[in-house]
């Protein structure tokens, strides 16, 4: 069977036959009555559905945060001594070149 | 754009809602031709034109203007279309060993005599539209405005939203996909 022509033959096939234009009986009418009965768009709406959707996986993060900062290993000892290690780390340059004058 | 169409636009985006009722009126024949090249059920049909002119209203306030009210409307029914085809997609590939009587009986002459299988006939109508259905949403999309409503490439892309490449790709693949329907077609009714 040749393809092509079988193709080109029912391509016009389908050109022959436009499709109708009727519309249904006082469509108009009906188009009319659903948009008067279609959720008004309104953004204040919107964006506190869109805030209390948010809402649940917030509170699930938040918990799983929580659950693992209790619950994680001990971090290895730190010096407790913020003010001590400060001092190291500033005084490091000064101290390690001997040259201490003061 | 016709005056009358900015009038009536104008004063429903001022709040005038009744004032759309005369555009569906007037443009609605041209989304029903539309909407029947890709629903075949007169109820989906419909459903199709009704999510159009519902999507209008909505999106009036970004009509610009620029362009007739129609092109505009035509774009909303195309992508509208293909959203139904893309929902509809399923139990598309069918055998084709059912055809009806006079389906069979047009591609016997057909192969008999290729010139004399008219291509006026009914039944050659029937069975491009089942070579339609079986198409994929996008190629199905794309022969239509192409090759039923020989509209350009560029035409395409603004109806689609596509870009201009991507419809010369999706037209290349359309043609073959539909060969390969057509030669599965021939594979069933005579093999």
């Amino acid at each position: 069977m040749k393809i092509n022509e079988l193709e080109r033959k029912l391509i016009a096939a389908a050109r022959a036959q436009a499709p109708s234009e009727a519309v249904p009986y006082a469509f108009e009418k009906r188009v009319m009555g659903r948009l008067s009965s279609a959720p008004v768009f309104d953004p204040l709406a919107d964006w506190s559905s869109a805030l209390w959707r948010a809402a649940a996986p917030c509170v699930a993060v938040a918990l799983v945060l929580g659950v693992w900062s209790a619950f994680r290993p001990e971090a290895a000892p730190a010096s407790n001594d913020f003010a001590q290690q400060l001092d190291s780390v500033l005084l490091g340059g000064i101290t390690q070149d001997g040259n201490n004058t003061w | 754009m016709e005056s009358r169409d900015a009038e009536l636009i104008a004063a429903v985006l001022q709040g005038d809602a009744a004032s759309f009722e005369p555009l569906v009126e007037k443009h609605s024949p041209r989304l029903f031709a539309t909407a029947r090249r890709y629903a075949r059920r007169e109820d989906e049909v419909q459903d199709i034109v009704q999510e159009v002119w519902l999507k209008a209203y909505q999106k009036l306030a970004s009509f610009r203007g620029e362009a007739p009210f129609e092109h505009w409307l035509m774009r909303l029914a195309v992508r509208t279309s293909f959203d139904f085809l893309r929902r509809h997609q399923r139990n598309r590939e069918s055998s084709f060993s059912e055809l009806s009587e006079p389906e069979a009986d047009w591609l016997d002459r057909f192969v008999a005599e290729p010139e004399a299988a008219p291509e006026d006939a009914e039944a050659a109508r029937l069975l491009i539209n089942r070579v339609l259905a079986e198409l994929s949403p996008p190629a199905r999309l794309v022969i239509t405005l192409l090759e039923l409503e020989d509209r350009s490439v560029k035409e395409i892309a603004r109806l689609t939203g596509w870009s201009v490449p991507l419809v010369k790709v999706r037209a290349f693949r359309a043609r073959a996909e539909m060969r390969k329907i057509l030669a599965r077609l021939a594979r069933d009714k005579y093999l």
